[in-house]
This record gives structure tokens, sequence and C-alpha cells, in this order.
């Protein structure tokens, strides 16, 4: 499973990619949307990690963008800007995509990119 | 007691905030302008109507009286002068229908006697005098023939005016009677005398008959005020009566006076012409005013029930009117107060999100170089397992997981500042409250227990509200409480269509006197730990506008319970007041 992770947070997503290394995942990071839109046009993805609040182009944008080129493309979201409300309202938005909250643990993360990947293709 | 009950609420108000405009909300000067401007108006014409009422009136009845009065004198007096003129005429007939020689004769005088005496009646004797003035014929009980005149006041009147007619006297008979003497001229110049004495019977009879109203009398007296016959009243003939006599005139005239014991009366006289006689008829005015007083007596009445029910409804009406302002103004000033409150709030809890939002970044970056720093430990054998190192990343891990679950609930409570009416869980909004406050119990060893039963439904209401609300409550029970204090939050189902949550401590309590305050904005006891005094006025007005209903219980050294009903059903209420006495 080949995973891009999107956040303006390099530490988060430089570490985040490391420790799914461990794990078997080969994860590619970049902290603009820019960024993520030139590498998914080079290479494909099997699940892609937002944050929610990147400059310029938002989450849900990028993954409108993402969707154009790779529509078979899984989606998570992350943010820090969260309650347990707005992860109701995230998850809503968000459709069949999962909506976490910073700080996620790592297990969580894993569970759910395993849930978003034996979801149907119907996206 | 009954002074405390009916005083309205404005009464003993003093508008803290108002600041330099404090007048205007001098609810009680209000009133009283109100009061005493609708009062007067009101009154005045009211009052000012019934004098003039009463003057008119009382004037009307006295002018009444004295015209009655007036009208009875001059019938009267026309009944007496028609009785003497007829007795007048009929001498005069006589005198011209007989001749000199003719009355001079003893049969014919008495005859003339009689005939008179079945006409008129009330004559009891006839006598002739000439012009000597020697009575040359007399038909009656006494023996006068031959009885000189000449010297006597009367014979001199008769002679110079032809006609006489006397006061009463006793004469000879020592009973009150009158003479009637007129005088005939005979062609030789030379004259006689026609004197006929007249009983007093027929006269009195004219006056006892009269009809007269309030303990009314009349009589005659003559020019000096004698009494000429007795009347209703007086009995005292031939001696001066107590009343001065009245001056003269050829009119009836009737003017108000006093009698000899001071009381006030109503006298109508009139001077019978060509005669000593006096018609005087006296009235008791306060028996003549009697049906007036009745009248006054029903206008006072009047009045005065008028006067107090304008008084009770002038003072019901501004005291309604004047509490409406000031509770339409407790309102407003409380809607302000919660409008400057919510703002306050809005913006500690777009601060609070800001902040949560930055931290969470941070705190998901130590978490990430933490979980790599296990993962390292774990997967790569050239990093051996160290226990410590392990226990202290995990701590770390842990750390951050304790504060990342501090931001989201920061988050979860100022997110709902401004959310309206939503599903909420009853459960989750005290638990939020109550851990942003565990510390702080904690720090105060307080026991906070919680009952929360299973059958509570998750209702629509405003999430927002309701974190204030009980935040409110707690902070004012753990500032009630000592260290050590317990408090119990009680929730129970309030019959099919309502939820009851009672938040109890057993701190200090409050005293009955601030109860009754204690909903009121700016009241507090605790100014100078900087108690603003709106705490529980914002609370009492957030708990109307979600449609529910606060009530607080307290003992003074035991404890104070806060019971709120809220209805499952959202609906705000409508026509609240501002507070409420504690119950």
């Amino acid at each position: 499973m080949r995973v891009l992770l999107v956040d303006d947070e390099e530490q988060l997503v430089s570490t985040l990619a490391e420790r799914l290394a461990f794990r078997g995942i080969a994860a590619s990071w970049v902290t603009s949307s820019m960024a993520a839109l030139e590498l998914v046009e080079k290479e494909t993805f099997d699940l892609a990690i937002l944050d929610v609040k990147i400059p310029k182009i938002s989450g849900l944008e990028l993954k409108k963008r993402i969707q154009t080129l790779h529509p078979e493309m899984k989606f998570i979201f992350m943010t820090g800007h969260g309650s347990e409300d707005d992860f109701k309202i995230g998850a809503a938005e968000a459709g069949k995509d999962f909506y976490l909250v910073k700080p996620v643990k790592i297990e969580s993360l894993l569970e759910k990119m395993n849930e978003v990947m034996q979801q149907g293709d119907d996206k | 007691m009954i002074t405390i009950r009916i005083k309205p609420k404005f009464w003993d108000h003093q508008d803290a905030a108002s600041g330099p405009f404090r007048a205007l909300f001098n609810f009680r000067r209000i009133w009283k302008q109100a009061a005493f401007l609708t009062a007067g108006v009101t009154l005045m014409p009211l009052v000012f109507m019934a004098i003039i009422d009463y003057n008119v009136t009382q004037k009307a009845i006295e002018s009444e009286i004295l015209l009655r009065t007036s009208r009875l004198v001059s019938n009267t007096r026309r009944t007496l002068s028609f009785f003497l003129d007829e007795r007048k005429f009929a001498l005069n007939f006589i005198v011209h229908d007989n001749s000199f020689e003719n009355l001079k004769n003893a049969d014919r005088l008495s005859a003339i006697l009689e005939n008179l005496n079945k006409s008129l009646g009330g004559v009891s004797d006839l006598g002739v005098i000439d012009s000597t003035g020697t009575q040359i014929n007399y038909v009656g009980p006494h023996a006068l023939i031959g009885a000189n005149y000449s010297t006597q006041a009367w014979y001199r009147e008769v002679r110079e005016r032809n006609l006489y007619i006397s006061d009463v006297f006793l004469g000879l008979r020592k009973t009150p009677h009158f003479v009637i003497a007129v005088k005939h001229t005979l062609p030789d110049d030379s004259f006689f005398i026609l004197r006929a004495s007249l009983d007093m019977d027929r006269f009195r009879e004219l006056l006892s008959d009269l009809e007269l109203d309030g303990k009314g009398d009349a009589f005659i007296i003559n020019h000096e005020g004698i009494l000429q016959m007795p009347s209703r009243y007086r009995t005292e003939v031939l001696e001066k009566i107590p009343l001065s006599v009245p001056e003269f005139s050829p009119h009836t005239r009737v003017y108000q006076g006093s009698d000899a014991k001071g009381n006030a009366i109503v006298i109508g006289y009139a001077y019978i012409t060509d005669t000593p006689f006096i018609l005087v008829v006296t009235k008791q005015k306060d028996e003549l005013l009697k049906p007036w007083f009745k009248t006054r007596y029903q206008l006072f009445w009047f009045l005065a029930v008028s006067i107090v029910i304008i008084l009770i409804v002038v003072i019901g009406v501004s005291t309604y009117l004047v509490n409406n302002i000031f509770m339409a103004d407790q309102k407003r000033v409380m809607t302000l107060h919660q409008v400057e409150y919510a703002n306050k709030l809005a913006s500690i809890g777009r601060l609070a999100a800001g902040v949560a939002h930055e931290i969470n970044n941070p705190l998901a970056i130590i978490n990430e170089k933490a979980g790599l720093i296990k993962d390292i430990f774990t997967f790569r054998k050239d990093y051996a397992p160290d226990s410590k190192l392990n226990g202290l990343v995990d701590s770390i891990i842990s750390s951050v997981e304790r504060c990342g679950t501090i931001t989201k609930r920061l988050l979860n409570f100022a997110r709902h500042i401004e959310v309206k009416v939503q599903k909420i869980s009853l459960k989750s909004i005290i638990g939020d409250v109550l851990g942003f406050l565990g510390k702080e119990a904690e720090f105060k060893s307080i026991t906070i227990s919680v009952d929360f039963p299973d059958d509570i439904p998750d209702f629509e209401s405003d999430r927002g509200k309701l974190q204030q609300i009980f935040l409110n409550l707690v902070n004012n029970a753990f500032a009630a409480m000592t260290d050590g204090g317990k408090l119990e939050i009680k929730i129970s189902r309030h019959g099919d269509d309502a939820v009851s949550i009672s938040i109890s401590d057993d701190g200090c309590g409050i005293s009955d006197s601030d109860m009754k305050r204690i909903f009121e904005p700016f009241f507090t006891t605790k100014s100078r730990t900087g108690g603003t005094g709106l705490g529980l006025s914002i609370t009492y007005g957030l708990v109307q506008e979600i449609g529910g209903d606060i009530q607080v219980q307290s003992t003074v050294g035991r404890g104070t319970r806060f019971t709120i009903i809220l209805p499952l059903t959202y609906g705000k209420k409508q026509g609240e007041g501002y507070a409420r006495i504690a119950g």
C-alpha cells in the first residue's frame, strides 16, 4: 500500500512517514497542496492522509482535485481543530472518508487505514 | 406585613447601573408623578363640579323656600285684606243705605246687627256716634249710649280719614277684639260714624287654617310689635313678641333671621293696607332644609365614594403601568447584560479554540516524535529496548493524549457557545462542565457525585446555554463550600415531558432576605471578592430562554439546592419576569 501524507507541519508528516515505514507501509510526504498535486501526477498512491487546513488549497479541495486524476484513491483527513462535534460534521462532509483529530494514536490511524482500504471502490 | 405584601417591586429598587441618569430610573418618583397627576386631573373636575352643584342646589332650595314663604304671605294678606274690606264695605253700605234718623233708631240698628251677623258673623256690637263724638245709638252687650269719644285718637282718625280699623284690644269686655269705624258725611256737612266691634274668632280661623311647613307659624302683630291674637306657637296675646318689627314695605317681603333661641328662621311679612296689622309668617330654616340635608348627605357620600374609587383605580393603574415599565426595564437590563456576557463568552471561546488548534499541531508532532522513538526501540535491534526509556516515552505519549483530551474538551466547550438548538446529551454537557472544574474540586477536596439514571433521553435544547447554566451553578456551589465539601448533581424525570436537574451543596447557604433577591441583576454578596452580581441573574435568564424553570431552596449553614426543570421539547417561555421569588 502506498500512502501520501500531506500536512503543512513537516515535522509531523516526516515522522509519521517514518513510523509507517516501520510498519511496512510506504509513505511519501509533502507539506503543500501544490507539491501533493505535482506528486500525484508522477506517482500512484492507494491512500492519501490529508490535513484539513492546508494553506492555499484546503484538504477537502485537494481531495477533489486528486480524485479527478485518481478516482480510485482513498482519503483520510486529520485536523487540529477538532472536537467530537467537529468530528461528526467533518465526517459528514468527508463522506465515506475518515476524519481524525490530532494528536492521533498510530494504532487508531492504522485501524482507520485498514477500514478505508476495505471500503468498496464506489466513490 | 400587609404593606410589604402590597408594596410593588419597584418601590425600593435602586438601579446600580443607571449612573448619571439615575433619576430617569427612579420608579418610585415616576409612580408618584403618575399617581398625583392622574388623581389631580381626575379629582379636580369632580370636586369642582360637586362644589358648584352643592352651592347651586343649596341656593335653589333656599330661593324656593323664600319664594314659597313669600307666596304664602301674599295670599294670606289678600285673604285678610278681603276679610277686612268685606266688613268695611258692609258698614259703608249700611251708612249709605240708612238715613241718620234710621240709624238712631235702636230697633233698626239691632236689626242691622242681626243681619250683619247672619251674613258676615263675628260682629259683637254696633254704635252710632254723632259729630260731637257722643254715641247716640248702640246695640251690643254693654250700655254705652251717651259715651263720648271725641277726645280719643280713633275718633280723630276716623274724622280725618273716613275709616278707622283699630288694633286688637281688650276693652270693656276683657276679650280681644277690634273695631272698624266708618264716617258718613251728611248733606249739611255734619257727619256721623258707624262703629262695629268684631270678634277675633273668624279672623283667627283665617290664619289657623293655613298649611305651614317647616314648623311654621303665622300671626299678626301691630306696628309696635304687639301680638294681636294667639297663633300655633304663640299665646302671649297683646304682648310684645321677641322679634323686631319689620320695616315698612308696601309689598310682601321675606328675609332670614333668627328667633329668640338663636335658631335660623325665615320670616315673611306684609303690612295690611289701611290697618295697623302686620301679617308675619315664620318658618324654622332647619326644618325647611331637611330635604336638602338629606340630598347633601347623599351628595357627600357620592363624592367620598367616588374619590375613594378614583384613588383606588388611579393607584392601581399607576402601579400596574409603572410596574410594567419597571419589568420592561429590568428585561432590557438583563438582555443587555446577557448580550454582553454572551459576547464575552464568544470571545473567550474563539480565543480558546484558536489556542487549542495551535496547540494540537505541536502536540501531534510531540506525539509522533515520541511514537517514533518507541517505534525505533521496538523495530530496530541495534537500539536495545530500555525499560526506563520506554517508560519515559510512554509517559510522554500518555501526557500528549491527556493534553489532547483537554484541547478537545476546550474546543468542544468553546464551539457550543454560539450553537443554537440541537439535540443534546445532558450527561455529556454535565461531563464537560465537571471536566473543567474537576481540578478545582480536587484542589478544594470537594466530592462530586452525579446521579444520572438511564431513562433520561437526549433532547433538543441549546447546548451553549446549558453549559453556561451548569458552569455558573457549579461555580457558585464551589464558592459556597469550604474544603471537603460535597456536591451532588441529581438528574431525574419530571413528568413525561421534562427533566429535573438538582445541584446541591453543603455550603454556607443563603439567608431568607438574600433569597428574595438572588436572581436580581447586580445583587451580590461577593462584591469584595470580585462578584458582579450577574451570575445568577444571567443563569435565571438563560433558563427562561430555553423554556425551563429554576428554583432554589437553602438553609443557612446547611447548604443550597438549585433545581432546574427543563422541558424535553424546546420552547421559549413567554411573558416571564426577570426574577422570581425563590421557593
